[in-house]
């Protein structure tokens, strides 16, 4: 049988954003807009987990101040964060549906305002907790966590 | 400062209100005359209408104030490609409230947050049309003296009509409702306000397609036009505009006392013969338009006539 054992180096200050659903780990990288910030990226994908059979696992050098993780939450609040700080665990985050996200989702209601003036932010409204449920803050138009399914 | 962009902004108290103060100001339309003097009421219609609009205008007339405003986009600078939050900064230097129609959903909230008066939804897309959803309330209490324990048919456009969702979610705050939602499948409810408003709050409903099964037993019938302007294939919407008549051999069907309502303009969906019919409430309806928006402009501006 094939055996998984890839070992990415410690990180001395930055994110470990553990249990992030298999193959969901190049959105998470692109929601966090990754791509414009200078910092050093590992994504070890379909990892082996005894809880979620495989799993994404990202570690993210940089600042701590630089990366805004509430949009995780948003994303996939099951992701369990782990802040590096003089290569130590300093602290553990822990994931809450936000009460709003802005220029995450664009709105797919094309009767939207938000179709036809591009500059308005896209904001969407968490109406239901329960069902994981947000709503365009202008139209009403649904949209899901990402990660519901 | 508050806006109107939902009817369910307000609390059942602030409804009760409002309702209050339309019924006294049809009883007592002199004691109102000056409540608004020097106030302005913009009207910015980036779409045609000819009740919404007017009916505000006459309600800020009515309260002795004035209104200014355009009434289609093509006579503002929306054809310069002006912001709807930019136009909305600029009213704001001009009036004390305005009431706003656009064809794209959501365009009062975002003039809401960029506006330093009140802003009113005159309609926006498929979306809300909340001051036809304060007229409805209004017609029905003053007609049944009472919102709960009715049966309510809703009848038509169910799918795209802005006003029928609205009323609904309102309604759903009485108690004993039941509504009969008669449509052809193609404009049924949508399953977001069935499921998450209708069956989320167990109010009892039937759906139908014949209207003739549904007269009998309702207290209310809002009837609503199929509106082309919500299609975007014209051969679907020639399929579905004539699917109901209501006519007077058919409204013998119905009780004494039930009333039939329309947000009009009516096409073909009511025939002219109804109209006669003491309980069409139709043109009554139009009329406590006006009230209600009075009303509305005296809340949201903080006057109050003693």
């Amino acid at each position: 049988m094939f055996q998984n054992k890839l070992n990415v180096g410690q990180i001395s200050e930055g994110f470990v954003l553990d249990h992030i659903k298999a193959g969901k780990s190049m959105e998470i990288y692109k929601y966090l807009g990754l791509d414009d910030l200078d910092c050093t990226v590992a994504i070890i994908r379909n990892v082996t987990s005894h809880k979620m059979g495989k799993k994404d696992i990202m570690k993210i050098e940089c600042p701590l101040e630089w990366i805004d993780l509430d949009v995780l939450g948003y994303l996939d609040h099951n992701i369990t964060i782990n802040i590096i700080k003089d290569d130590k665990v300093v602290d553990k985050k822990r994931l809450v549906l936000p009460k709003e996200v802005k220029n995450i989702i664009k709105c797919k209601n094309p009767r939207c305002i938000t179709s036809i003036e591009q500059e308005l932010d896209q904001v969407f409204v968490l109406t239901d907790e329960e069902k994981k449920v947000y709503r365009c803050k202008y139209c009403e138009e649904e949209s899901h966590t990402l990660m519901r399914n | 400062m508050r806006h109107l962009m939902n009817p369910m902004d307000l609390s059942i108290e602030e409804l009760d209100d409002l309702m209050k103060v339309a019924n006294d100001i049809e009883k007592n339309p002199s004691k109102y005359a000056h409540a608004c003097d020097g106030k302005k009421l913009a009207t910015l219609f980036y779409e045609p209408s000819t009740r919404t609009r007017l009916s505000h205008e006459a309600a800020m007339l009515n309260l002795g104030g004035s209104v200014l405003g355009f009434s289609e986009a093509s006579s503002s600078s929306a054809t310069k490609g002006e912001s709807v939050s930019d136009t909305m900064r600029t009213i704001s230097c001009y009036a004390d409230i305005c009431a706003m129609r656009h064809p794209k959903e959501g365009a009062p909230m975002v003039a809401s947050i960029h506006s330093s008066i009140p802003v009113i939804n005159a309609g926006d897309g498929g979306h809300q049309h909340p001051t036809q959803t304060l007229t409805d309330l209004l017609t029905i209490h003053t007609l049944k003296g009472r919102l709960d324990n009715m049966t309510i048919g809703l009848c038509g456009d169910l799918k795209f009509g802005r006003t029928v969702h609205s009323l609904i979610q309102s309604l759903t705050r009485y108690h004993g409702i039941k509504f009969v939602l008669i449509s052809p499948e193609e404009l049924r409810l949508p399953s977001y306000i069935r499921k998450d408003v209708i069956e989320e709050n167990n109010i009892p409903y039937e759906e139908v397609i014949t209207l003739e099964d549904a007269l009998p037993e309702l207290d209310i019938l809002y009837m609503t036009r199929v509106q082309k302007e919500r299609f975007f294939n014209e051969d679907d919407y020639l399929k579905m505009k004539d699917f109901y008549v209501l006519n007077k051999e058919k409204l013998k069907l119905a009780k004494d006392d039930m009333y039939v309502l329309h947000p009009l303009p009516r096409v073909n969906e009511i025939s002219v013969d109804v109209d006669d019919d003491p309980r069409a409430a139709y043109f009554k309806q139009m009329q406590y338009g006006v009230y209600i928006r009075m009303a509305l402009i005296l809340f949201l501006l903080d006057i109050h006539v003693e």
